[in-house]
């Protein structure tokens, strides 16, 4: 395999109440090396589950299906022993929570935190995993002397700041970055993607960044995956899908931001609700919303058709034929 | 014109351990009939308390705010009576912001009941607002968490139309909602405000979305005022380093073109006993020893002011 | 997140016609089945307390001197006491007592806890001050003492001991209910509510109370048993219920004396008290669960 990740049919259902939820139906994508994936879509859609199946720390008692195929440099961690994935875990794949409020430990000092990992994966002696660590610390930003305070003494951005710290400690070659700047206000956000972005850069981390947020993306990416209903409905190269989205669902997405007001002076919003993940419509996840959808939209699901070489579409209407 | 609301000096102070809360300070600003004023700035910058203090939900520390030129800085409760059916507020969180022990009808009924309806009549008028808002009559007898976000949100709009207010003051009203939904809200305020010639404070984050619904901008920090103007002036021409450093920090959706960042260090220092003098000081790119002194807000051009003694040397 | 798509989705049930609160609620509770089970035992001692007069089989304060102490036969199902009295009997009027004294100085405490712990949680300040360190200082006393004190100075009797569960009984749920106040008070349907000029009264006990409730109704059915059993201990000092009354908690305290030679003396009453207390806090349970509208399916 010539990719660095090989997501391939990925399901993951949960239940609650014994009631199945269709968390994630049949997401395949790829990422090469050192590239910037971003996976797009609305609260709910399945995002976040992606990324926990990655790294597989699903919620162990709801989930009752976790289907398909993972591959990390050609080796299947899917199908990893549990000893084994946690080696990989931290050293290979980190995970940016969205909530730096909840992701850091209040009763250990961040310098704790910090070391902790650096123990486990890389065998660091106390003495050497504090010089590490303190490091780490600079590198986000944060002076060293802080390294023996507690969370509640930094602020969110900082905070933010010190989970990054937290999960590039083993130089992991593929960071899952989920929401990691929704909880943050603008300039804050403006300053913790600048160092995310620098630090990928400066360590050919591969990258795989959650958002619902379109300009994050078009920042940071350098392909998009636009979620819906648990399933990846277009996918591309940044520039293919931001200058010709082809997708209706990702159409209506960027008419919904108050950028693309309409000459009335209105948004033109994609009509209803996403769906019930326990209640999945027939045929194409999108078509109650959908303003092209006909009876054979209703009764059969689409599959993914290739718009241009590797910008891909899952919808029965083919762009520019009957899509406007 | 007598301005709708108009507020000279309000200061809004909260007694904190450690000192004052400076959580709105020396702040003036008027809003025509039937205009939005878009209020920006970061969490903790007194936007919401600054909304909070103008419709009497703070009792304000100083100042005077004026509605339809009428004095409303001090009140008995029963003009405050009077006064509030004129004034209302939607809230950023449609989860915590309606009662969730009550059903959709009588949340809506509720501020009409206050003021004495009964009856058929105020049957007839929820009917009306929910028709007007877009929620449907079937979720009548429901309760708010059988609701999504979005419809929780109208309902918490139709209540504040209840009592057919000329001012409203929406406070994040779209911040805690997906896109989709939020245009869709965005779409019925603007909607709203056209038919009712509502006069609105927009208080919100997100610049792209004031961009959208405001005529005039006031932009925030640490509880003052930092620069004031027409909504098409302060996007093309911003003028105090913060505005400029707040705009820049939005990512665009424009991949060709991205947003040129200036990038400010730091964050926001405390609001309890501020030091007198600029408050954006410690993360400005352009401080200097003249910025520590008082800083005073001044009209640059018409209907443009600023508050940063370096205004005419940084442009 | 979810959980709260789910219910957007799915399409929601019309209803037309609002049927009254209360049958709302009621229908809810008999959708669970111990809850149903206890309300019929509950009900079970409610009518045998109504109807005593007609049920027990002998005069409940008949000394009969042929037959002491005798342990359970058929002529006295559960035997007779020192004195012997029916235990039957006494058992049957004991629920008068019993219940009207556990119900009402529940009932009571509980009036009374809601309005301080209102007054308390919703002014905060002096009102809050004052309402706390009062309930520190009762707090601080043992329930019984009390008890004791307040029966000691207003002399024994039905009433007396009422007033002396009462008191006893407020303080442990306003500070409740104070606490689940102060976490409510940031919610911003209360500054809503405050937006449209809504009364503060109306503030308090139609939009603060109940969203703050639920934790002190369990509290209420199982202090129901409490109170009946601090009851018991007032006539066991000579200060609750005034011999030769039957009251449940009284026999039990009576019945202490002959553990050895006749059990049954308090193995009827303390069996009766534990089940209707069970019976309180099932009920109560499936109670506060119908209270919430979250939990209708």
């Amino acid at each position: 395999m010539s990719n660095y990740l090989e997501v391939k049919d990925l399901s993951v259902v949960y239940t609650s109440n014994e009631i199945p939820i269709y968390a994630v139906n049949g997401v395949s994508l790829s990422l090469e090396k050192g590239k910037t994936l971003g996976l797009v879509g609305e609260t709910g859609a399945g995002k976040t589950t992606i990324a926990k199946s990655i790294i597989r720390v699903l919620p162990e008692g709801a989930t009752k299906t976790f289907e398909g195929d993972i591959h990390l440099e050609g080796v299947d961690i899917m199908n990893l022993p549990e000893k084994e994935m946690e080696k990989v875990r931290g050293a290979k794949i980190a995970l940016i929570s969205q909530d730096p409020m909840t992701a850091l430990n209040p009763v250990h000092s961040v310098g704790e935190q910090i070391m902790e990992s650096l123990e486990i994966h890389e065998n660091l002696s106390k003495k050497d995993a504090m010089a590490r660590g303190m490091e780490l610390l600079e590198m986000v930003g944060i002076p060293k002397e802080r390294f023996l305070n507690y969370p509640h003494e930094f602020s969110g951005g900082m905070k933010q700041r010190i989970v990054i710290a937290i999960a590039l400690a083993c130089n992991p070659e593929l960071l899952l970055a989920d929401e990691p700047t929704t909880a943050l206000d603008v300039t804050i956000q403006a300053q913790v993607l600048d160092l995310i972005m620098k630090l990928r850069d400066e360590r050919g981390t591969s990258m795989i960044l959650i958002t619902h947020d379109l300009g994050v993306v078009a920042e940071c990416c350098d392909d998009v995956a636009v979620v819906y209903a648990g399933q990846i409905v277009e996918s591309g190269d940044k520039y293919q899908v931001f200058h010709d989205p082809s997708h209706p669902y990702t159409r209506g997405l960027f008419h919904s931001l108050p950028q693309f007001v309409g000459e009335d002076g209105r948004l033109h919003p994609i009509p209803g609700l996403p769906p019930d993940p326990s209640n999945l419509p027939q045929g194409c996840y999108f078509s109650p919303r959908c303003p092209y959808a006909d009876e054979h939209c209703k009764t059969v699901a689409p599959e993914p058709y290739e718009v241009e070489p590797g910008h891909l579409s899952r919808c029965h209407k083919r762009r520019g034929e009957d899509i406007k | 014109m007598t301005p709708a609301i108009e507020v000279k000096n309000l200061k809004k102070y909260f007694e904190v351990h450690g000192g004052l809360l400076h959580a709105v300070d020396d702040v003036s600003f008027q809003i025509n009939p039937g205009t939005t004023m878009g209020v920006v700035g970061e969490s903790g910058c007194g936007k919401s308390t600054l909304g909070r203090t103008i419709i009497h939900l703070h009792e304000s520390t100083d100042g005077q705010i004026f509605l339809n030129g009428e004095d409303i800085t001090f009140l008995k409760r029963k003009e405050l009576k009077r006064i509030r059916q004129e004034m209302q507020i939607i809230f950023q969180d449609p989860y915590s912001s309606i009662n969730p022990r009550m059903t959709i009808e009588e949340i809506i009924a509720d501020p009409l009941k206050c003021y004495g309806w009964k009856g058929k009549e105020l049957e007839e008028k929820v009917t009306e607002l929910m028709d007007y808002t877009g929620v449907e009559q079937r979720l009548r007898m429901s309760y708010p968490h059988e609701l999504d976000g979005g419809r929780r949100q109208r309902v918490g709009i139709a209540r504040a139309l209840a009592l057919d207010p000329k001012f409203i003051v929406c406070d994040e009203p779209v911040s805690a909602l997906d896109v989709s939904i939020q245009a869709q809200v965005l779409n019925l305020l603007m909607d709203l405000q056209e038919q009712n010639n509502l006069t609105l404070m927009f208080v919100t984050h997100d610049l792209s979305v004031v961009k959208l619904i405001a005529n005039n901008i006031c932009v925030m920090y640490l509880g003052q005022l930092v620069e004031t103007a027409s909504t098409e002036k302060l996007f093309e021409s911003p003028l105090h380093p913060y505005t400029k450093a707040l705009l820049s920090a939005v990512p665009s959706v424009d991949v060709d073109h991205p947003t040129k960042r200036i990038l400010i260090q730091g964050e926001l220092t405390s609001p309890i006993n501020p030091k007198p003098g600029c408050r954006f000081y410690a993360r400005c790119p352009y401080a200097s020893e003249q910025c520590k002194q008082p800083q005073k807000l001044e009209e640059v051009e018409e209907g443009h002011m600023v508050s940063c003694c370096r205004v005419k040397e940084i442009n | 997140m979810v959980k709260s798509q789910a219910n957007a989705g799915s399409p929601v049930k019309t209803r037309r016609r609002k049927e009254s609160q209360f049958v709302m609620i009621f229908r809810r509770v008999l959708k669970d089945r111990a809850a149903t089970i206890s309300l019929c035992v509950i009900a079970f001692f409610v009518l045998v307390a109504i109807f005593a007069p007609l049920l027990a089989p002998y005069d409940p304060y008949e000394l009969d001197k042929s037959a002491l102490l005798s342990p359970p036969s058929w002529a006295h199902p559960f035997g007779t006491d020192q004195l012997g009295r029916d235990v039957l009997s006494r058992l049957i009027y004991g629920s008068r007592y019993s219940l009207t004294l556990g119900m009402l100085g529940s009932v009571v405490s509980l009036v009374c806890a809601c309005i301080l712990g209102c007054l308390a949680g919703y002014f905060g300040g002096i009102v809050e001050s004052i309402i706390m360190r009062c309930g520190d200082v009762m707090m601080s006393l043992p329930g019984t003492l009390l008890s004791i004190i307040i029966s000691a100075a207003l002399g024994p009797g039905y009433f007396t001991t009422l007033v002396a569960l009462t008191v006893g009984g407020i303080f442990g749920p306003t500070r409740m209910l104070r606490g689940q106040i102060l976490r409510e008070r940031g919610q911003e349907y209360l500054e809503a509510a405050e937006a449209y000029h809504c009364s503060k009264p109306k503030i308090m006990f139609t939009h603060l109370l109940p969203n703050s409730i639920s934790p002190l109704l369990l509290g209420f059915f199982m202090g129901i048993s409490g109170t009946i059993t601090s009851a018991a201990g007032l006539s066991f000092l000579g200060l609750g219920i005034q011999p030769p009354m039957a009251e449940w908690g009284a026999m039990l305290s009576d019945g202490r004396n002959y553990l050895r030679t006749a059990p049954y003396l308090i193995v009827f009453p303390g069996l009766i008290i534990m089940i209707f207390s069970w019976c309180m806090a099932l009920f109560g349970d499936a109670l506060r669960d119908a209270l919430d509208p979250k939990m209708k399916t």
